[in-house]
């Protein structure tokens, strides 16, 4: 029996098999507007099927926005629960975690035996995560990754209200147009200052411990990081396929059960 | 004698010209890029056939996020001030205001003399004001005006976890696709925004009599709501979208009237 975790994000789905411990295959599509649709689809993906078939040689464990909402998985768990055991899983050293999805930001604490100790996050709101990144992106009419770019070269960074992403378009859009108008590179720059002082906020809350990891879609974006490192006063950790960390952890909780079922 | 007040909101320009005690002439305008320029065409607006200038109004008064920038203002008084001065002036009962403007929400408690005795405010987030409402009508394909008696006619709300404006946006276009009807959305995010605004309300106490001012004060659909949440018919007066800039008006003939005796 092969371990397989799916984490059902709102924009994206993440499916990780693991075959006695390791990552045997993995994928990320889009999701689908039913949580269902998405892990069906993500899972035949994975496993390189026209249509999805099991035939029961699967333990599976769902996450995610959608977890609770399909029918092909054993169990569902908390994303903040699979994150901490993917996390751990790749450095045993990470004491805390910050992970920035498309439509949540996380921060939480693993301890020694890489469980998930305190978490403080925002879902209800999109300042802060990544559909706030795209969002900026699109205004400014470049991509993401132009953007993260681009920021590295700021001289300034203008000052963003991050408590909102409508407000934050205003202002944005203000800085575009101001004569003379913000460089580009200091308006991206001010966007993710933004983003990470909401985060330093909540990292705050559960209290700053070495290492930490950053996971989920924002992570790829070096322009974030690079300012979370200067607000920190370190160097994170970042995994090379950040975004699917909490589906790496649900099958390695996936993998425990079976393990246990063998007992 | 003459006295004007002007009210530059966020989204909206609003001019009210005081004679005897009536109003004389009101207009209400989209607010521009530019302040200065917004406030000339807003009270040129307003004064147009009636053959009186600019510099014929005894005494002008400005209110509103743009208030300092009304070179024609003589004088500027908060908003909060304004809205207590000019509801009292139609309805002296009441004490308790919900406003809900373009780009904040509060709640104000005054006394028969409408003087302020306390607010609360929400201008950190766009959930539930005029613009989120612009951006939902705009989603769903409907005018502005109309979304509110729209609204009205649903018997099944959908329920909205979430009053951030851009995640109630893509929860919207999700129950389109699925194929919710356009009055069911509508009443559920009025359903999110009055219990938003019923908390807001709480804050600063609940009490007799109960108005709502600002532009959504025309969104029937949202006025039940909030009428039902806070459990106290509001009383309406004929635009409550100028209270704003009556109660600037009355300021200016107070302001005035205070020179005067004092020589």
């Amino acid at each position: 029996m092969k371990a397989l975790g799916i984490d059902i994000g709102s924009l994206t789905t993440k499916v990780v098999v693991l075959n006695n411990g390791v990552i045997e295959t993995s994928c990320v599509v889009d999701s689908d507007d039913e949580a269902d649709t998405s892990a069906k689809v993500a899972v035949a993906r994975a496993l390189g099927q026209a249509n999805i078939n099991l035939n029961g040689d699967y333990y599976i464990i769902s996450t995610g926005a959608g977890g609770k909402a399909t029918s092909i998985s054993q169990k569902s768990k908390a994303i903040s629960s699979c994150l901490a055991r993917g996390i751990y899983h790749l450095y045993s050293s990470a004491r805390m975690g910050i992970d920035i999805g498309a439509e949540s930001g996380i921060v939480f604490k693993i301890n020694e035996r890489g469980k998930l100790k305190d978490q403080a996050s925002h879902d209800k709101c999109a300042a802060g995560t990544g559909v706030f990144v795209k969002q900026m992106a699109k205004l400014m009419q470049i991509s993401l990754e132009d953007m993260s770019e681009l920021s590295l070269d700021a001289k300034t960074r203008p000052e963003i209200s991050g408590t909102c992403a409508v407000f934050a378009e205003s202002e944005v859009i203000s800085h575009v147009h101001r004569d003379p108008p913000t460089p580009m590179a200091d308006i991206a720059a001010g966007i993710y200052y933004s983003i990470v002082s909401r985060l330093m906020a909540l990292c705050k809350r559960v209290g700053i411990e070495k290492d930490v990891v950053v996971t989920g879609g924002v992570a790829q974006n070096k322009g974030l990081i690079n300012i979370l490192e200067q607000e920190l006063g370190f160097k994170v950790l970042v995994p090379d396929n950040a975004q699917s960390i909490v589906a790496l952890g649900a099958a390695i909780i996936a993998q425990e059960q079976i393990e246990k079922g063998a007992k | 004698m003459l006295f004007g007040g002007i009210d530059i909101g966020s989204r909206a320009a609003k001019v009210v010209v005081m004679k005897d005690d009536a109003i004389f002439a009101s207009t209400i305008q989209d607010t521009g890029p530019e302040s200065v320029k917004t406030a000339y065409m807003a009270i040129n607006t307003a004064l147009e056939g009636t053959g009186i200038a600019i510099e014929d109004i005894d005494y002008i008064l400005a209110t509103g996020y743009g208030r300092v920038l009304v070179p024609f203002a003589k004088a500027n008084v908060s908003e909060i001030s304004c809205h207590a001065k000019g509801i009292n002036w139609y309805f002296p009962s009441v004490r308790l205001i919900l406003d809900m403007g373009g780009q904040d929400c509060k709640g104000i408690a005054c006394d028969g003399q409408g003087r302020v005795t306390s607010f609360v405010m929400n201008d950190k987030c766009a959930g539930g004001t005029g613009r989120f409402l612009e951006m939902i009508a705009d989603v769903l394909n409907i005018p502005l005006s109309e979304i509110g008696d729209v609204a009205l006619e649903s018997t099944t709300a959908i329920p909205f976890n979430t009053i951030c404006a851009v995640f109630a946006k893509t929860d919207a276009i999700k129950y389109l696709k699925q194929g919710a009807a356009k009055k069911d959305i509508l009443a559920g995010l009025n359903e999110a925004i009055s219990t938003r605004s019923y908390n807001l309300l709480k804050r600063v106490g609940i009490q007799k009599d109960f108005t709502i001012t600002g532009g959504i004060s025309k969104n029937k659909g949202m006025v039940a709501k909030a009428a039902e949440k806070v459990g106290l018919e509001p009383l309406l007066c004929e635009d409550p979208q100028l209270v704003g800039a009556l109660g600037a008006a009355l300021f200016a003939r107070d302001k005035y009237n205070l020179l005067k005796t004092k020589g």
